[in-house]
């Protein structure tokens, strides 16, 4: 943010300073800078501070959406093998090009392991407002087309739809569109949990009931991180990062901290800090927070053990060598003499000074991540009311940094798919405006629109990351929409191939109205 | 424009403020007497992250004028703590991670409180229909129902 400010201003990067607020949710929309060069401006003009906020209605029509797209998609099996896909992905840009029709064809096949392949994208620029990124952007989408025909496929083969997915499963050393192959994956692990579930395995029953399942990929991000980590002389630690934390990720950091110092999590105090205070730090998003700045923390929680022994390497006269740090301790390999963190820590005035460690780096090693989820739902013939009886979200997550966060990305992530499946929708009248900009006419969902969201959490550790962190929070969102069509396709005999399946489009389809 | 004298009793302590007569209780709440705990998240009512007790009863504040609270009891977010002491609902949301970014967290606890007080025993459903004016994007409210559904029984054991 503070670049693309610096750059519209056309001020050097040095002479902007953003100081991160609780900010609320990021999804996304949050990434592209709107009216805060403009505060700037009336800021220099007025020579007094100056604070814009725009109003909900405001953000609903000036922030930008996901595309509206339309994909067609041809597959074909022979057995129980996927054979080849076809498909055409058009999404809507807004009146800019730059859609994440990249992102859409990218992930669209990336849960399967397909011989022939052909996937056309076009980015399509129309009269309605700029698009921006939306949680996994582009991939949702995607996953709505491939999954309903894996689904349509599955059944015509008669073969059941996990187990389908099982077999044509995309694995380590699978070549993914671009023909790069994956690093080590876990979807097979993904549908192998899901069909020993408890959900998978009891049986669904009654009219106007069925179920559904649907995979779907996201990428997750990378990007370049900078922290710094201060020791007290007490023993405690500052963990000073410039990664705006929307949901979580203070915890998820300082967790990692500790277990990189072997130190109490309760004696590292994580704070966000401004943007002149800290190295450069690219966006929260893209997942990327606990896994690329989860990196940079370890990689300065490791510099401040590598100081650690060289102090006590001083106090004790041996070579560093002949000194180890494990668990928060110090040792002599010599003598097995000892410091705590906590005493090498007092010690820094007579040894060289504050300890600190600090890490700047641009993340490799991303994780790519599958969720497959299970779906039972009840359609209301009378009223198109479609009710979720029981929904589960497999995912891997690598490792799994603070569990109940990572449930909580999930459940998160799929309330979320449930709404744009069932009721959210930008509506535009002929002249491209918006005309539900409130969140009365934007119908997302309730608590009372929901059941309990089940979890399990796959672990597949990423080999790139070293405590194995995955990215968690997009994934969640990428499988709904088809997983929910599927479950109304077995619930009706109805093939839904428009969003959202809402109680009005429901009600015309089962009366042939459509 | 004429400001109008207001006298109210906010979170058990009597203050007065001076407001426009177009001043939302929200704008006075957060502007004039420094209480931002309750946020805004919609102006008009639609998604109960301002939500405060005015009488008892949870009202949206941006919906509410600053001049009618005029002698009333109003609690915020910033009252529902006994001092250091969490009330229950605060310490259960923690504890099942019931949040995210926060920002609808303030309007869920004060609503939930106000369940809570008269029903200590409702049930999941009832949880989900009364809390149902209050949108949260990031949790899917699983753990949210589960925190005021822990609450809940803790409160019913105290009164045991």
């Amino acid at each position: 943010m503070r670049n693309l400010v610096a750059e519209v201003l056309k001020k050097p990067i040095a002479q902007v300073k953003v100081v991160p607020m609780e900010i609320g949710g990021g999804f996304g929309g949050k990434l592209p800078i709107y009216l805060d060069p403009v505060a700037a401006l009336l800021s220099k003009k007025s020579g007094r501070p100056v604070k814009i906020v725009m109003s909900r209605t405001e953000v609903f029509e000036a922030t930008g959406p996901t595309s509206g797209t339309v994909i067609r998609v041809k597959a074909a099996a022979k057995g129980d093998r996927l054979t080849a896909v076809r498909a055409s992905l058009f999404y809507e840009a807004g009146a800019f090009p730059g859609s994440s029709v990249g992102a859409g064809s990218m992930t669209m096949l990336a849960p399967y392991d397909v011989e022939n392949f052909e996937l056309h994208a076009y980015d399509v620029v129309v009269n309605k407002p700029k698009t921006a990124a939306y949680r996994a952007p582009g991939a949702p989408a995607a996953a709505f087309a491939i999954e309903s025909v894996i689904d349509e496929l599955a059944r015509h083969q008669k073969v059941d739809p996990l187990v389908f997915r099982k077999v044509n499963s995309a694995r380590k050393g699978t070549k993914m569109v671009n023909g790069i192959a994956f690093p080590r994956i876990g979807h097979e692990e993904c549908v192998e949990a899901a069909l020993n579930s408890d959900h998978y395995r009891s049986p669904i029953e009654g009219p106007y009931r069925g179920r559904g399942v649907a995979s779907g990929y996201w990428f997750n991000g990378g990007m370049q991180s900078s922290v710094v980590v201060a020791v007290n002389t007490d023993g405690t630690v500052n963990l000073v990062e410039g990664s705006t934390d929307i949901g979580g990720t203070r915890a998820s950091l300082a967790m990692q901290l500790a277990e990189t110092l072997g130190i109490p999590y309760e004696d590292i105090r994580p704070s966000v800090v401004d943007t002149d205070s800290i190295g450069h730090n690219d966006v929260t998003g893209g997942s990327r927070t606990t896994f690329a700045t989860g990196m940079a923390v370890y990689e300065a929680g490791m510099a401040v053990r590598r100081e650690m022994i060289a102090r006590a390497a001083k106090l004790w006269g041996l070579p560093e060598d002949d000194v180890e740090y494990a668990d928060g301790v110090v040792r002599s390999k010599k003598d097995g003499r000892q410091f705590t963190f906590k005493e090498i820590a007092a010690q820094s005035a007579r040894t060289g000074g504050p300890i600190t460690g600090k890490a700047s780096l641009v993340a490799r090693g991303v994780g790519g991540a599958y969720g497959t989820h299970i779906v039972d739902v009840e359609v209301d013939p009378e009223t198109g009311k479609v009710t979720i009886l029981r929904y589960t979200a497999v995912q891997d997550v690598g490792t799994a940094i603070h569990p109940s966060y990572v449930e909580g990305q999930i459940q998160g992530g799929v309330v979320q798919g449930i709404g744009w499946a069932l009721n959210e929708e930008y509506v535009f009248d002929d002249e491209g405006r918006m005309v539900n900009s409130s969140f009365l006419d934007y119908r997302m969902p309730t608590a009372l629109d929901v059941p309990m969201i089940d979890t399990i959490l796959v672990e597949v550790p990423n080999p790139g990351h070293p405590y194995g962190v995955r990215g968690v929070g997009e994934v969640p969102i990428v499988p709904p929409l088809a997983a929910i069509a599927n479950a109304i396709y077995d619930a009706t005999g109805h093939r839904f191939t428009e969003l959202p399946m809402s109680p009005r489009r429901i009600v015309e389809a089962l009366n042939g109205l459509a | 424009m004429k400001r109008t004298y207001v006298q109210a009793r906010i979170n058990g302590e009597e203050r007065d403020f001076l407001c426009e007569p177009r001043q939302s209780l929200l704008e006075v709440l957060r502007e004039e007497l420094g209480l931002t705990g309750s946020k805004e998240g919609c102006n008009n009512g639609n998604c109960g992250a301002c939500s405060v007790l005015m009488n008892g009863r949870v009202v949206n504040a941006c919906c509410v004028l600053g001049v009618e609270a005029d002698g009333a009891d109003i609690t915020t977010i910033e009252g529902i703590a006994r001092g250091d002491r969490l009330h229950p609902l605060q310490q259960a949301f923690l504890e099942e991670a019931a949040l995210q970014c926060g920002i609808c967290t303030p309007g869920f606890i004060v609503s939930a409180k106000a369940l809570l007080d008269r029903e200590p025993d409702a049930d999941e459903r009832r949880i989900r229909f009364w809390l149902s004016g209050n949108l949260c994007r990031c949790t899917g409210y699983d753990k949210i129902i589960r925190a005021v559904q822990r609450a809940a029984a803790q409160l019913q054991e105290a009164q045991a």
